[in-house]
């Protein structure tokens, strides 16, 4: 069939995409600030991101989210630049810009047209270091923040059950706590704390300036100097390891809420690229989640899905990209006149059979083809390559590690697949969350309608 | 041999001066349209063909159009949604197919080597000519939709925009969400599907879009593939007008949550409006303009009332929404709706500052170029410009459109288009609003 001659020319796929990659630029300016340049020249626009070091994961109790808070403040101004002339100088230039945070990392970006890189540059520089902290705009974007926590997980079932599994799976990791806080904390913030924490983290040495897009990096390096140079490096004091402890069984938990659907998380803890004892397991974990979701071809759809339909939906989900351990995820929605349980057992046998019998051929081929077709397809957005290179370096594990992706990925055998999901996906390691929904409100369906308002 | 002609078309690439993409149009011997754009540089291509067969073709069966479409891959010809899946995946290509309003497409995005290429398109012509919607498949499918509509119910957003829609067009074929309801998708067969099917999947009612690196010649026998095998068919009627509600209603739903979602608006604009510009131009400056806007300041900047607040146009074929939106805490709905409405009053009274709509215009053509600096941007205008008619130079054209709005025009159009009268305002969310005017 021609199934063998798709196999022989996808075979020359990995020189192929890698030699069409290009090349990473590095320079780090005097005072320790990282700078990263990734030409792509199909249309004159470029997208500039500073990532620092510091995020939810480097967050004692007390004042979890105060990262995620300290990006929001980070636009209220400066000496130079007062509240709001930030982003009205970008919108101006036909910038795009924004800012996220995560349990490793805070960024921010702007898109723009190339020649104006410099505007960018000039604002992330004064920024870097000068940022003005007040209590009267602390006092309002404390409210937003609390409406943003709400919008996104207090009134969202699913998502306030894995707010509160990530909680019950880890001990002591700092991956328990939610990248947007905890509502108490959010509430008792005060100006002394953000100070404290932008002193901290926010200075040239613990960041990294990404370019991506029609610019070339000698002059990206020039420009670089020219703004982030005179910028003084702090004394950094390394965060705290906080390993997480052994898990000693099986943990479970029920949420109940007001929701129409069950829906069933399942969590196994395993290493991540920095952290495995090996590093082919980490790569072997991925193509595991590609195994089980990589598609609609992989088991979970065709087998849990379609073939014995327990599920309406169903998930898995690993990132090898993070600076500690952290969870193989599956989650899975019940379909009608099934339960959660009946999907834990399935779910757990899929688990089993990873276990016993090393994957089919076509299943692995399948995996990789996607890998490295994904591979091209990425490189339509600069925006995701710089993301890409930022992110690596932030976790610590190198923007080099993009590069070796592919090829990676691609010597992972069914026996390495096979080899991990018996040393890791194993019953001491898991954590199960069940969603219970509780009726909505009767009142719910009330409709109070009033004519002729003003 | 292949990598050394490959860099050397970087080598090139990177010198060329960039212009506006060239969009090339022509029609199939079936009397499709095409849309194509050739872009270098990544071997790979984004293919679309859409239908005019969205769910305001859903008549009264509410969801049929979305159904339709998630049936597709799950069996065509002589394969399964099984083996589908595999001859996509084993090769890298991406398939996916959705319904909007007025649209039903399905697309791909796969690589350009040959042997790689024809397996994906061969695959997605079998599922655009030939989809099985057998029973079983047709039986799990509606399960899974009828799961998705009960999930709608646990989420406040999406209970006030069904709401929205309906308090906007009522029953006009807008009036009703692309997912259609519970009741009527349980009423449902295959063969309403089959019959919804081979109504508008028509060569004549079909527009292709092709953006990536294939040449024009590797394009036109692609597009003739794909649809060889689709009859000709016709061209739906176009849709009833939109009626414009006669009165401004309020409607509170109570629904259990921490924040009250507000939506405010009434039927806006159309894709070929003579206005569309003003309303453009001017909804930057109310509200559509990111983190700088009078809405956002008022909301979120000054007030520090909600997480986002917004506005926008949704130009289709007829009037789509004009919406304003923000969410906030719920006993503090009654101020937020306030200043909601009073920002709005006053943009359609007074209009933007000079100040504020130079900063728009500086805004949106400084950064023009960012709106298709990707395939898959591009491939949605071209899909865009084809299925709605627009002119071919729509983008080249752009700047200077948006230069010629002025504030008195901006100022003229809100007032005519905008009316309080008219004005739709949906909340839901938990006491504690209910007794606010």
């Amino acid at each position: 069939m021609n199934y063998r001659l798709l196999c022989a020319a996808l075979l020359w796929l990995p020189v192929f995409a890698s030699s069409a990659e290009t090349t990473v630029s590095e320079h780090v300016l005097g005072n320790g600030l990282k700078v990263l340049v990734k030409e792509d020249h199909r249309s004159p626009v470029a997208v500039s991101q500073v990532w620092y070091k510091v995020g939810s994961s480097y967050e004692p109790g007390g004042i979890t989210g105060i990262s995620h808070m300290l990006e929001h403040m980070m636009f209220k101004g400066t000496d130079k630049h007062p509240v709001g002339e930030f982003s009205r100088i970008i919108a101006e230039n036909g910038g795009d810009e924004n800012a996220f945070t995560g349990s490793d990392y805070t960024a921010y970006f702007q898109t723009m047209e190339a020649s104006r890189l410099a505007v960018s540059f000039e604002l992330e520089a004064d920024r870097m270091r000068n940022l003005h902290l007040l209590a009267d705009e602390l006092k309002k974007e404390l409210e937003v923040v609390t409406e943003e926590r709400r919008m996104r997980t207090d009134d969202n079932p699913q998502a306030k059950m894995q707010e509160h599994f990530m909680a019950m799976a880890h001990t002591n990791s700092p991956y328990k706590n939610p990248v947007i806080g905890w509502p108490s904390d959010i509430a008792n913030y005060k100006v002394e704390d953000l100070q404290a924490w932008y002193q901290r983290w926010y200075a040239p040495n613990n960041a990294t300036l990404v370019v991506a897009g029609d610019v070339e990096p000698k002059a990206v390096f020039a420009l670089a100097e020219k703004y982030f140079a005179e910028l003084r490096p702090s004394e950094l004091k390394a965060v705290k390891p906080q390993d997480e402890v052994e898990q000693l069984g099986v943990r479970k938990m029920t949420v109940k809420l007001p929701a129409k659907l069950p829906y069933l998380l399942m969590g196994y803890k395993v290493p991540v690229l920095k952290t495995a004892e090996h590093e082919w397991e980490a790569y072997a974990l991925e193509v595991l989640a590609g195994v089980l979701d990589g598609g609609g071809s992989a088991r979970l759809s065709s087998g849990l899905v379609r073939g014995k339909q327990l599920a309406v939906s169903a998930g898995a989900s690993y990132g090898l990209a993070s600076r500690l351990p952290g969870l193989f995820t599956l989650e899975a929605t019940p379909a009608a006149g099934k339960t959660v349980w009946d999907l834990e057992t399935a779910l757990k046998n899929e688990i089993t059979d990873l276990q016993i019998k090393p994957v089919e051929k076509d299943e692995l081929q399948r995996i990789k083809a996607q890998v490295l077709a994904a591979a091209v397809y990425e490189r339509d957005s600069n925006f995701y390559q710089a993301m890409q290179l930022g992110m690596l370096e932030t976790v610590g594990l190198g923007w080099q590690k993009a590069d070796e992706y592919v090829t990676k990925v691609n010597q992972v055998t069914a026996e390495q697949v096979r080899d991990v999901a018996r040393k890791y996906l194993i019953e001491n390691k898991l954590s199960v969350a069940y969603l219970e929904p509780l009726p909505i409100n009767e009142s719910a369906t009330d409709t109070n309608t009033e004519k002729g308002a003003k | 041999m292949r990598i050394h002609l490959l860099s050397l078309v970087f080598l090139l690439f990177s010198q060329s001066v960039w212009a506006v993409a060239k969009i090339e149009r022509w029609q199939t011997p079936q009397g499709s349209r095409v849309y194509y754009v050739q872009t270098e540089g990544l071997p790979m291509v984004d293919i679309q063909v859409a239908f005019d067969a969205g769910s305001a073709r859903d008549g009264y069966q509410f969801g049929l159009s979305a159904l339709t479409s998630a049936l597709l891959d799950t069996g065509a010809g002589q394969w399964n949604a099984d083996d589908i899946a595999q001859r996509f995946e084993s090769v890298g290509a991406q398939f996916g197919s959705s319904v909007s309003n007025d649209m039903a497409s399905v697309s791909l995005r796969t690589l350009t080597d040959k042997p790689l290429f024809d397996t994906a398109l061969e695959t997605m012509q079998v599922i655009l000519t030939r989809p099985s919607f057998n029973e079983a498949d047709f039986q799990r499918e509606k399960n899974r939709t009828l799961a998705g509509l009960k999930q709608q119910e646990e989420s406040p957003a999406e209970l006030a925009s069904i709401a929205f829609y309906k308090a906007l067009y009522g029953d006009h074929p807008y009036g009703h969400p692309s997912s259609g309801s519970i009741i009527t998708v349980s009423g449902f067969e295959a063969a309403d599907l089959r019959s919804f099917y081979q109504q508008y999947y028509v060569a004549a009612n079909a527009m292709v879009v092709i953006v990536g690196d294939l040449s024009r010649k590797q394009a036109e026998l692609t597009a003739e593939t794909l649809l060889s095998g689709l009859p000709a068919g016709s061209k739906p009627e176009p849709l009833p007008e939109v009626v414009m509600p006669v009165k401004a209603v309020k409607q509170h739903i109570e629904f259990p949550s921490s924040q009250t979602h507000v939506l405010v608006g009434m039927p806006g604009t159309y894709r070929k409006d003579p206005d569309y510009f003003n309303l453009y131009v001017g909804n930057h400056i109310l509200g559509g303009g990111g983190l700088v806007s009078k809405l956002f300041e008022e909301v979120r900047e000054k007030r520090g009332l909600a997480y986002s607040a917004r506005s926008s146009f949704v130009p289709m074929s007829r009037q789509g929404p004009f919406t304003v939106s923000l969410q906030t805490r719920n006993d503090q709905t009654g101020q937020a709706l306030d200043v909601l409405n009073k920002t709005l009053a006053d943009f359609i009274e007074q209009g933007p500052t000079e100040a504020e709509l130079i900063a728009a215009k500086k805004n949106i053509t400084s950064g023009f170029a960012m709106r298709f600096d990707t395939n898959k941007e591009l491939a949605g205008y071209a899909s865009m410009i084809g299925f709605y008619d627009m002119p071919l130079d729509y983008l080249d054209t752009f700047r200077q459109n948006v230069e010629q709005v002025t504030v008195a025009s901006i100022k003229d159009a809100f007032k005519r288009r905008l009316d309080s009268q008219s004005m739709q305002t949906i909340t839901v969310g938990g006491s504690g609003n209910k007794s606010e005017k």
